[in-house]
């Protein structure tokens, strides 16, 4: 059957976001594999600058709903490191533990959508009915299943209740026997173990070469986390254990996860019952000085980098965002080519993908000249409009008629 | 080395096979929602005093407070249910305690008209 | 010539078959649920769904061929219905039992899966090729140990003919036990032709869209839909008729013992949907020729040697 170029997305059933991957195959085999970003771009690092700091948290959780919260604590943390203020011990023990808590939650979602991919359609039910169990207690928490809403400059701003605690506890010993039967279920099942195993390898220098971040880069054997080399919130007083493996493909992948799902339960047992006293938040200014700040948190992803530079207003001046998955996206293509087409699911799955995140402004320059180009919104518009007249489309004799909008 | 073979699951799917499922029948039965949950918004008339706070730190400027007219020191307040993303930052912020997020989630409606709605 | 004619359409022929379709559908989905910790649909979910189908457009792209993408339903769903006839439903006796129709049912049953072939061939879409392959490999991997594990119990009966072989049994139910590796290879044989988690790899959602079946819209998925269901309704009824005995005199006790083994055989389909992931093209096709063919091989043996030893 020759060379074909086959599109898998952006709209494709087994991405949950759009994500434009070209593949060139022969027969069944990938022989090379291109990516092409961008299609969930929402001019949200635009957006911020024109709005202040406390309605940026909110504008900030919304850019994934897995890992909102992540987000969150890393943009109030570069925000509370310009204007030079310490929040409460019980604050940052709380931040922890609803991080932790999402961790938890986005970990099971990765199971169930691995499950999905390999057409295990029963070890996705039960998966996500565990996950029910995590999302109940963020909404008893928090008031809210995702976007929790817990972080403002300076604290958090809901308190948990001795009641409220006693339950969390009770959820950990669900959730650990649970996900013990996992751990046996994807050691021992041979239909998932021949999916899983020897797919999508990414040796230990590649990964380190590329970039690759979080549970994809701890399962080719490096042991690197945030949590334990540049701890935050109540991280310095935890002792993280960091969870490797060394089979390097989507196995050891689906093992990184697992073990960390097993750590996260001890860190939040640890938590509640170490939880200090005390209050909740410290008054925050509403004009912060002028500085520029980073600060990076261990996303259930891998690393997130937030960046954030004020002029003394109170609005920020610029603020960028550095999504894990971007990292690992790189590392993609290496992964694919090579294998089946009936991996590629499987392996994109593997990395745990959040196109939301990863979407944000990227500069892009020409390979062979160097040069890049800025254009403004006139110049788009007018750009769009060309391009389609080419096509035979005339854009302006289109009607808008909802005259609100 | 672990034995790897076929049908790991089949106990206990054969044990979740007589069992109550775990999925509701919804809308014939109500969904659970937790206490503090942050549903749509309520408003106290009589401890609003017009400072506006709320509009002013809505991220997504969805509440605007007006003057009840022909009466003094009344105001209403209208929200934009279709801009509002349930952040609770209004009830945070409001000085006299007058905004308070119910239960309520069921808000879908047929028309945009009835989604601006004064509360 | 009016009492054949009723025996055909209605009973139980294409209206008994369309209906028996729709109930075996609805038990797959209900179990299969169940087991995931579901409610599951209600009773009258695949006629439903059929009506919707039905009613909606159907859209034919510009590239593929008008009249065979409109025919190929068709022939898939005829062949399914024709061959309903020939497999004992009410007795150890179908409606038109002759010497040879057991392998004429298996003939027929091929063509569902050419059909499929032909759909994605001729539909245009890169898609619809790749899973219209796919379908081609795997007929080649599953057809030869579905066939021998159906014909051992022939060779042992001593008939060609799929009502002779159920009254054999039926007379000489011990013997059934001699056939069970070849109940194990049919039932997986069955997952590839029903192409069924852990075989659906040509309609395989997650990495080909649609599989054969991308451009299908409207009546035309409707009644494939229709010809995958009666299909699965054919395999179970001749998979109980071969290997599990027992045919009351009376016809109504027929008819429930038919439906009572037929819902078990569909239920241990449903078992083997649920518990298991789907496999890639390669390890099918040796999994298929490493562990089913050589059973299906084991089971002939079987039967000659107990035939020999029977009749000695």
């Amino acid at each position: 059957m020759g060379k074909i170029v086959v599109p898998f997305g952006p709209q494709h059933p087994a991405l949950e976001e759009p994500e434009s991957f070209s593949l060139l195959l022969e027969g069944e085999r990938v022989a090379a594999a291109a990516v092409a970003l961008g299609y969930n771009h929402r001019g949200m690092e635009k957006a911020c600058e024109s709005k202040t700091y406390i309605q940026n948290i909110y504008l900030l959780e919304r850019i994934c709903g897995i890992c909102s919260h992540a987000h969150s604590t890393c943009y109030v943390e570069s925000v509370e490191s310009l204007a030079g203020i310490e929040i409460p011990r019980r604050a940052a023990y709380l931040r922890s533990l609803i991080g932790e808590l999402e961790r938890i939650h986005s970990h099971l979602l990765f199971l169930g959508v691995a499950g999905h991919e390999i057409g295990f359609m029963t070890f996705f039910m039960y998966a996500w009915k565990d996950r029910e169990i995590v999302m109940d207690l963020l909404e008893d928490l928090t008031g809210n299943r995702i976007n929790y809403g817990m972080n403002t400059i300076g604290g958090v701003r809901r308190d948990i209740s001795p009641e409220q605690c006693e339950r969390v506890l009770k959820a950990m010993d669900q959730l650990e026997e649970r996900t013990k039967y996992y751990q046996q279920v994807a050691t021992e099942e041979e239909t998932m173990l021949g999916r899983l195993a020897g797919i999508g390898v990414l040796s230990r220098e590649d990964g380190l070469r590329l970039g690759a971040q979080g549970p994809v880069l701890r399962a080719s054997g490096v042991a690197r986390d945030v949590r334990r080399d540049d701890p935050y919130d109540a991280y310095s007083e935890l002792d993280v254990r960091v969870a490797t493996d060394t089979h390097a493909d989507v196995y050891g992948r689906v093992v990184v996860r697992v073990l960390e799902l097993m750590e996260s339960y001890r860190l939040i047992r640890e938590i509640v019952k170490n939880l200090p006293e005390g209050p909740i938040s410290v008054k925050a200014p509403v004009k912060i000085p002028a500085g520029e700040a980073i600060s990076r948190v261990e996303a259930p992803r891998g690393e997130d980098v937030h960046y954030t530079r004020s002029n003394g207003t109170d609005k920020p001046e610029r603020v960028k965002v550095r999504a894990p998955t971007l990292a690992n996206l790189a590392a993609i293509t290496n992964m694919i080519e090579g294998g089946y087409l009936a991996d590629v699911p499987i392996v994109i799955a593997a990395i745990d993908p959040c196109f939301s995140c990863t979407d944000r402004t990227v500069k892009l320059v020409r390979a062979e000249s160097g040069e890049n180009r800025t254009i403004d919104w006139q110049g788009l518009r007018q750009y769009g409009i060309d391009w389609y007249r080419k096509q035979g489309i005339d854009m302006e004799k289109i009607k808008i008629s909802r005259k609100d909008m | 080395m672990k034995r790897r073979y076929v049908g790991k699951m089949f106990p206990y799917m054969m044990k979740m096979l007589v069992q109550k499922p775990d999925t509701i029948d919804y809308p014939h039965h109500h969904a659970h929602v937790a206490e503090h949950f942050r549903g749509a918004l309520k408003f106290e008339q009589d401890k609003c005093i017009g400072c506006k706070l709320c509009t002013r730190v809505c991220p997504a400027n969805a509440i605007s407070i007006e003057k009840v007219p022909d009466e003094e020191k009344k105001y209403k307040a209208i929200v934009f249910m279709d801009k509002c993303i349930f952040c609770g930052q209004c009830v945070d912020s409001c000085p006299k305690k007058a905004l308070h997020n119910s239960e309520d989630f069921e808000l879908a409606s047929m028309s945009r008209d009835k989604l601006r709605r004064e509360i | 010539m009016g009492l054949s004619l009723f025996h055909m359409l209605v009973f139980p022929g294409f209206l008994f078959l369309g209906a028996l379709s729709l109930a075996l559908e609805f038990a797959d989905r209900k179990l299969y649920a169940r087991m995931q910790n579901r409610v599951g649909p209600p009773w009258y979910q695949p006629l439903a769904d059929m009506i919707k189908l039905a009613s909606k457009e159907s859209i034919i792209p510009r590239n593929a061929d008008k009249h065979i993408f409109r025919a190929i339903p068709a022939v898939a769903l005829a062949a399914t219905c024709a061959a309903f006839l020939y497999i004992p439903i009410t007795g150890a006796e179908s409606l038109y039992p002759f010497s040879g129709d057991l392998i004429v049912v298996l003939y027929f049953l091929t063509i569902p899966t050419l059909t499929f072939f032909l759909a994605g061939w001729f539909s245009s879409s890169l898609y619809a090729e790749l899973g219209a392959i796919r379908a081609m490999t795997q007929f080649f991997a599953y057809e030869v140990p579905l066939y021998m594990s159906l014909l051992g119990p022939a060779l042992l009966a001593g008939t060609w003919s799929l009502s002779g072989v159920a009254a054999f049994y039926n007379a000489h139910p011990a013997l059934t036990l001699v056939n069970l590796p070849g109940l194990f290879v049919a039932l997986f044989a069955t997952q590839g032709k029903l192409e069924r988690v852990p075989f659906d790899i040509p309609d395989a959602e997650t990495e080909i869209v649609g599989g054969t079946f991308t451009e299908y819209s409207g009546r035309y998925l409707a009644m494939f839909r229709m010809a995958v269901d009666s299909e699965l309704a054919v395999m179970a009824a001749l998979i109980s008729a071969v290997f599990l005995p027992f045919f009351p005199v009376n016809p109504w006790l027929g008819l429930a013992a038919f439906l009572v083994k037929v819902l078990f055989v569909v239920f241990l389909l449903t078992l083997m949907r649920t518990a298991l992931a789907r496999l890639r093209i390669d390890q099918m096709v040796s999994f298929c020729w490493k562990v089913l063919a050589p059973v299906s091989l084991a089971q002939i043996l079987i039967d000659l040697i107990v035939k020999g030893a029977l009749h000695v």
